[in-house]
């Protein structure tokens, strides 16, 4: 499927229009009208969120809701002197540190996977996958156990590793779809020409195999920084994540929904950012490489 | 990015390497793949031998000296436990009404945005939003900024349209389902929408052009070309949406807290071994999931095989 399949993710192609578009006509109209519409409605609660996080508590929590009141920054403020640096800063560790080792780890395993197979490959392959579908949650005690037993709870090292082992399965299928499309015609040249490893990489394997590190690299990123139970499980005021810190915000009694929303937005700043500059890439990574 | 690799030629090229390469031993072929290998192997089987061991035994944190092999009564506590054979039945109904509802409305949406019109652009990103909040962040928002009784969004909406006399319904206590349901819609429906969109645009216009020339209808092609075509896209959909979604978490934690009837499988495995403490029944718990799991699996990774059939002969 991957290998058939490619999709020009820009507006910009001749044909979907070409088919679409004879003639511009009220029906079609009204189609971009309802996209808008729907278009709007998915994004609305987003949008609630950023105005509510610039308004007063007392503005943000009156009904109907005071679309016009004056703008505050005083919810960033009273996030950011909750001390939310800390589990940030563990966030970015587990995730940053998570993914550059499921990179280095599933390269080896996708290229041992395609560009030079060991026997009974498939099943290896599908050993991967099958991984996924264990209920994450089965792991939760053996794993808890285990970090007890090596005084590692609450270690953000820890929780980097076991994100490692969570998204590993995910690079190697994205990452060994890729390579199979590196042509055998040019390793074969460059092996007479007695071109050695680290020139054949360089050269042939990582023109081809670049956009898949980056959507590897990227779906790694967002579901490691997503991730809430573990986190939780495993961490506690040393080396707790901002989702889990995020889940701890709601305690207080009163006004707290511009806080909750500036901290909310604040969070998943680095994930929206990522996401939006790379949308292609999240395809391909969440289909793990099989659409691209 | 070429369209049209075919895998036939590449395949019998591939053979053909391999016998060039064949003089070096299996282990130089194997010793790359063996880092990642076991160190999957560790964290994923062993941990799950442990597991099964632990759901034989009778073990509460609380009383480590009473610890004792108890045979299969564990199972039987979470079996007849309404408790955990409601979560199981809530597992299956979120899943399947989510994995359900965001693929129909990925379809219509997909097939929306396929089309040339203002700001396209503009509105896919939009849709892109939903899936680019952190999953607890999102359900944070929901709980409180759009369902709270007194000042969310939904409430005050139906104040601002119908005056003071609008209806003020309390979301989460009399629809803790649908509540839990439709926030996780939201976040999952423009994953389904972006897999189906690519899936659109693969499609080969000229020969739906051509059955346009024939005087082929709207409907006729959408039926007969364009689902057809789609078929292995809303599979693969689907079956990655069910992977991520029956293991949901975070949103049943944040949104109700397992109350009001909506604990699935994952929040009360968690809530046994959290606050319970009691390990062995947790795990029974998750051996129970792990086997409902594998009978999903089993015909899933069928599905899966054969999507990628081309590139595994």
């Amino acid at each position: 499927m991957s290998t058939t399949t490619t999709t020009p993710q820009t507006s910009g192609t001749v044909a979907p229009q070409a088919v679409n578009h004879r003639k511009p006509s009220m029906g079609s109209h009204l189609l971009g009208v309802a996209a808008w519409v729907i278009g709007l409605l998915f994004v609305s609660p987003v949008l609630w969120m950023i105005l509510t996080s610039f308004h007063k508590e007392a503005d943000a929590a009156t009904n109907p809701p005071s679309l016009f009141a004056p703008l505050s920054v005083d919810g960033y403020k009273s996030f950011f002197s909750a001390g939310p640096w800390p589990p940030i800063l563990n966030s970015v560790t587990a995730s940053v540190v998570s993914t550059v080792l499921v990179l280095l780890l599933a390269f080896p395993a996708a290229y041992a996977l395609s560009i030079r197979p060991v026997r009974k490959w498939t099943d290896v392959l599908f050993f991967f996958l099958s991984t996924k579908f264990l209920p994450i949650v089965a792991g939760l005690l053996p794993i808890y156990l285990f970090a007890q037993k090596v005084h590692m709870l609450d270690n953000i090292w820890l929780l980097a590793i076991f994100y490692t082992v969570m998204n590993l399965p995910i690079a190697i299928w994205m990452l060994r779809s890729f390579l199979a499309e590196v042509p055998v015609e040019m390793l074969e040249a460059a092996q007479v020409d007695g071109a050695n490893l680290i020139t054949t990489l360089r050269k042939i394997i990582a023109p081809v195999v670049m956009p898949g590190i980056s959507s590897a690299a990227l779906i790694c990123f967002i579901f490691s920084w997503n991730e809430l139970l573990f986190a939780r499980v495993l961490t506690g005021t040393r080396a707790e994540t901002a989702p889990v810190f995020l889940t701890g915000f709601v305690t207080s009694q009163g006004l707290f929904l511009a806080k909750v929303c500036a901290a909310s937005l604040v969070v998943s700043l680095p994930v929206l950012i990522a996401g939006f500059a790379a949308q292609d890439k999240l395809v391909q990574g969440l289909s793990m490489g099989a659409v691209r | 990015m070429t369209t049209t690799t075919t895998k036939a030629p590449d395949a019998k090229a591939t053979a053909a390497a391999s016998k060039a390469l064949q003089r070096s031993g299996d282990w130089a072929r194997r010793a790359p793949l063996l880092p990642a290998l076991i160190l999957v192997i560790v964290a994923t089987q062993l941990p799950f031998v442990v597991t099964i061991v632990s759901s034989f035994m009778r073990w509460n944190a609380y009383y480590p000296d009473k610890r004792a092999f108890a045979g299969l009564a564990n199972f039987g506590t979470v079996l007849s436990d309404p408790d955990a054979r409601h979560a199981i039945w809530i597992t299956v109904l979120l899943t399947v009404s989510v994995v359900l509802i965001s693929l129909l409305l990925g379809l219509g949406i997909a097939l929306l945005l396929d089309r040339k019109f203002m700001g396209q652009g503009i509105v896919r990103t939009m849709m892109i939003t939903p899936f680019l909040i952190v999953p607890v962040a999102a359900a944070l928002l929901w709980k409180h900024a759009i369902y709270n009784p007194e000042y969310g969004l939904l409430n005050g909406v139906l104040k601002g349209v119908f005056g003071n006399g609008a209806p003020q319904v309390d979301w989460i206590g009399s629809h803790p389902l649908m509540s839990v349901i439709v926030a996780i819609v939201w976040q999952w429906t423009p994953f389904m929408m972006l897999i189906l969109l690519a899936g659109l645009q693969s499609r080969p216009m000229d020969v739906v052009e051509a059955a346009r020339m024939d005087g082929a209808s709207s409907w006729q092609i959408f039926t007969n070309m364009t689902l057809p075509h789609l078929r292995q896209y809303i599979e693969l959909a689907g079956l990655l949406g069910t992977i991520y979604v029956v293991q949901n978490f975070d949103h049943v934690f944040t949104i109700t807290s397992g109350g009001l009837g909506t604990a699935n499988l994952p929040y009360y495995i968690y809530q046994t071994f959290y606050t319970a403490h009691d390990y062995g029944l947790a795990s029974a718990a998750g051996v129970i999931v792990v086997i409902l799991t594998m009978i999903v699996a089993t015909v899933a990774l069928r599905t899966v095989f054969s999507l990628f059939k081309e590139e595994t002969r």
